[in-house]
């Protein structure tokens, strides 16, 4: 019982399409059955009055044919009369003829009418006699008898079993009718239930479109029903935005104050580096210096991640040659290549490569890549930087030779991870994941592997405009 | 058109029956001996019927029936006030058949009747089994050299005329004695205005009163009578076709057709075999039958068809008003009042 009645309970219908055509088919139901039971009972009304007009025009006839006589009473029984009141279903059909009490024709015990019938206005009421459920009408009309005025009253009953069964059909083709309407409604209250449901379905799909990082308002038209909806989603992505934005702008502060006193403690600290004579006091202080640049380089880094992160969060691309960009970001590290005796080759950056981007993010990530090349080259080894165009593509490839990759490439990526091939190479471990997220943010990748003979193979991956 | 006069004492009467046994005209079993027959009442004469019976029972091996036949007053007071028990009932007595159908006395039988129209049946209850015309007789020896009647109109001038030889040669029902009889004047009464001339000259001829059509015709064929008014078919078609001297008159203006009707008691000690009778009876070798032997067909198809003439009376409830003890008691006494006339005794 109780699980029949959970069956119904729309709230534990998991599916909204189906939770609208369940409640669509219980109203329908209790629409058929009310169609029923309604046009039954007002065909059965209808029928009825129409029957009780027929049965008092009937025993009206009947009185109206009764003539006194000088014997006794004179009754024509009008054969159509009769004839016709049966005609529809068959009925049977009593009547009974009575002067005062006494009854003169007929049966002689049908039953009397409920309260005495008046001056030729027919009664009309149900009884049941002889096994069958009668409705009767009677007549009562004054005549003089052996000089004596006395009441005549005449009585005809019919069994309604033709005007029942009439009731009963034409409920029953409403009924079919309502059902036969519903089956063909059903189909339309799928399409109807799906039409309705469509917003949603278009709303969660803009959002599953979008990019990981993407925190822009969404401006999707949606139905007024939706609208509440919307906003809160709306008001939940701006306060997410308005805290990663605060994150990131205390990030980009804190990695500022860092620099700054530590750009001046290193100058303090090469200046006493020229000043001391004293061995073990210079070597100390050349350990720091060192520290002091590994630091500020790391604070470079975590500056450059929090450009990259707040960038992509406001992505604006503009059109851009990344032949011409990654020629000065070669430029600008051919000094460190130099100072390790590298030797740089460039291939395809004379033609123009254009494509959509950010040129700051490009210009960090690429100097990243090359930096990467420069720190894990062999002294006086070789980096060559290539670039081409494959189908959609542009794919800029960094190559260098020396101590090749150790770990898994798709781990390098992660946050402050760097590998077991640095040795005493300083970084931050932060490198690799601004390529990555650079590289998401224009809809490229970025992969590592190992280089064709030796050293290792960077490959960055950009859509062409 | 004319209706009944009467004081409510003399009603009483007319249908006043006390508790008796019915009057058993004849009896017959068809099939064999043992075993519980199925038991049939009827007014149908047992020798025009008999064929029928004994297809059935050939047809139903290890069924038998018992026919007992009876004028339709007896079998209606048999079957309303003496609770007789059988288990079909026929009648062709139509008033009486509705009103033991009205009163509730009918069962519902459930069947299928295609072919019977829906004027032959009323309900489930009361099924036509037969359309039986009703003729008028005469010898052609006592006619001579008159020309036959082809209307009522035609009979009562040739009554008229020559009134010396139709003098107590006159057969008709007694409506006092037979159901069918007072069925047949009320008809005529209704239908047409001529008809109680001729009830007046055939009581001026000193017409002599039957109970059954049965009787009339054995008159007719004896040469005691000329003209038999009001005979039922099917009795005529057992002598006609060996009896050249009965001439059936056909009129023009009209000619009756009673349906018999059979209906299944509530109380019936055997309904299956009652309602598989009753299937039979309505089945289309069974209406060839009783068709060859009515010289018409009830059901299409199963002999000849009706002609022109033939007026059908309807299984209705308007067959009730013939037996209100004041439209009867009146029409009788005007039926007497023209037949029965001081000055011709018997
Ligand atoms: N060109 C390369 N050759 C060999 N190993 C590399 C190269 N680029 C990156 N790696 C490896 O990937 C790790 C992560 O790189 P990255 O994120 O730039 O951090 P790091 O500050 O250590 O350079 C490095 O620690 C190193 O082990
Ligand atoms: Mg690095």
């Amino acid at each position: 019982m109780n699980g029949w009645l959970r069956l119904f309970d729309p709230a534990r219908i998991a599916s909204l399409r189906r939770r609208l055509v369940w409640q669509f088919l219980v109203l329908s139901a209790a629409l058929v059955l009310g169609l029923f039971l309604t046009v039954g009972w007002v065909a059965d009304r209808a029928s009825r009055a129409s029957q009780d007009a027929v049965l008092g025009a009937a025993v009206t006839a009947i009185t109206e044919g009764i003539r006194s006589v000088d014997d006794g009473l004179e009754l024509d029984l009008p054969y159509a009369t009769f004839s016709m009141l049966g005609a529809m279903g068959d009925e049977r059909i009593f009547y009974a003829l009575a002067v005062a009490d006494r009854v003169v024709t007929g049966y002689d015990d049908l039953p009397a009418p409920p309260e005495p019938a008046l001056d030729m206005v027919p009664i009309f009421w149900t009884a049941d006699y002889r096994g069958a459920r009668l409705r009767l009408s009677a007549v009562a009309r004054p005549m003089l008898i052996d000089n004596r005025l006395r009441p005549v009253t005449v009585t005809l009953g019919q069994t309604r079993l033709g005007q029942a069964a009439i009731a009963r059909d034409t409920a029953r083709s409403a009924a079919w009718a309502a059902l036969v309407f519903l089956v063909v409604a059903l189909p339309v209250a799928l399409l109807a239930a799906q039409a309705v449901l469509s917003p949603i379905r278009s709303l969660a799909e803009v959002m599953g479109r979008r990019g990981p990082r993407d925190l822009r308002p969404v401006r999707h038209p949606t139905p007024r029903e939706l609208a509440p909806l919307l906003r809160a989603l709306n008001g939940l992505i701006a306060r997410l935005r308005g805290a990663l934005d605060l994150a990131e702008t205390f990030i980009f502060e804190a990695a500022h104050r860092i620099r700054t006193p530590l750009s001046l403690v290193r100058t303090e600290a090469e200046l006493a580096l020229s000043e001391t004579t004293d061995e073990a006091t210079r070597i100390r202080l050349r350990r720091m210096v060192r520290a002091i640049g590994e630091s500020s380089r790391s604070a470079n880094q975590i500056l450059d991640h929090a450009m990259v992160m707040y960038r992509s969060d406001q992505f604006a691309a503009a059109p851009l040659d990344l032949a011409a960009l990654t020629r000065a970001v070669v430029r600008a590290v051919a000094p460190l290549a130099d100072m390790r005796d590298i030797a740089l080759s460039q291939a395809g950056l004379d033609s123009p490569c254009p494509i959509e981007g950010d040129e700051r993010m490009l210009e960090i990530a690429l100097r990243n890549i090359l930096d990467n090349a420069v720190k894990y080259a062999a002294p006086e080894g070789r980096i060559a930087v290539s670039l081409r165009r494959e189908g959609p593509m542009a794919v800029l490839r960094v190559q260098n030779d020396g101590r090749g990759l150790s770990d898994d490439p798709a781990q390098l990526m992660a946050r402050f991870r760097r590998g077991g091939n640095v040795g005493d190479i300083g970084g931050s471990g932060l490198g690799l994941t601004i390529v990555t997220e650079v590289a998401a943010a224009h809809r490229g990748r970025f992969r590592l592997e190992p280089g064709e003979r030796e050293g290792t193979c960077a490959l960055l991956h950009l859509p062409l405009a | 058109m004319r209706l009944a006069a009467l004081a409510a004492g003399l009603i009483a009467l007319v249908l006043a029956s006390p508790a008796r046994a019915f009057e058993i005209e004849q009896e017959r079993r068809f099939g064999p001996a043992d075993g519980t027959p199925i038991q049939v009442l009827s007014t149908t004469d047992t020798a025009a019927f008999a064929p029928v019976l004994e297809d059935f029972v050939a047809r139903h091996p290890g069924r038998s029936i018992r026919y007992v036949q009876a004028a339709s007053t007896e079998i209606f007071a048999a079957i309303h006030d003496q609770d007789a028990r059988f288990d079909l009932v026929i009648s062709s007595a139509m008033d009486l058949q509705m009103k033991l159908a009205n009163d509730g006395f009918a069962a519902e039988v459930e069947m299928e009747a295609p072919g019977l129209p829906g004027w032959a049946r009323w309900r489930q209850q009361l099924w036509g089994m037969a359309l039986e015309p009703v003729v008028t007789l005469a010898s052609r020896q006592a006619l001579r050299d008159l020309p036959l009647p082809r209307t009522r109109r035609d009979l009562i001038a040739l009554l008229r005329e020559n009134p010396d030889r139709f003098r107590g040669r006159i057969a008709a029902y007694d409506p006092q004695v037979s159901g069918v009889g007072y069925f047949l004047i009320a008809q005529d009464d209704q239908v047409s205005d001529g008809f109680w001339r001729l009830a007046e000259v055939m009581g001026r001829l000193n017409a002599r009163l039957f109970c059954c059509s049965g009787q009339m015709i054995e008159e007719l064929r004896s040469g005691r009578v000329s003209i038999a008014y009001n005979v039922v078919a099917s009795y005529a078609a057992r002598f006609r076709p060996d009896d050249p001297d009965l001439v059936q008159l056909g009129f023009e203006d009209y000619i009756f057709a009673i349906v018999r009707s059979a209906f299944v008691p509530v109380n019936a000690p055997d309904p299956e075999g009652a309602r598989l009778l009753l299937s039979y009876l309505l089945s289309d070798p069974a209406q060839r039958l009783i068709a060859a032997s009515a010289g018409v067909a009830l059901v299409p198809g199963t002999g000849p068809a009706p002609s022109p003439q033939l007026r059908p009376i309807r299984l209705d409830a308007g067959l009730l008003v013939y037996d209100d003890r004041l439209r009867r008691a009146g029409l009788l006494a005007e039926w007497r009042a023209a037949l029965v006339q001081p000055q011709a005794g018997p």
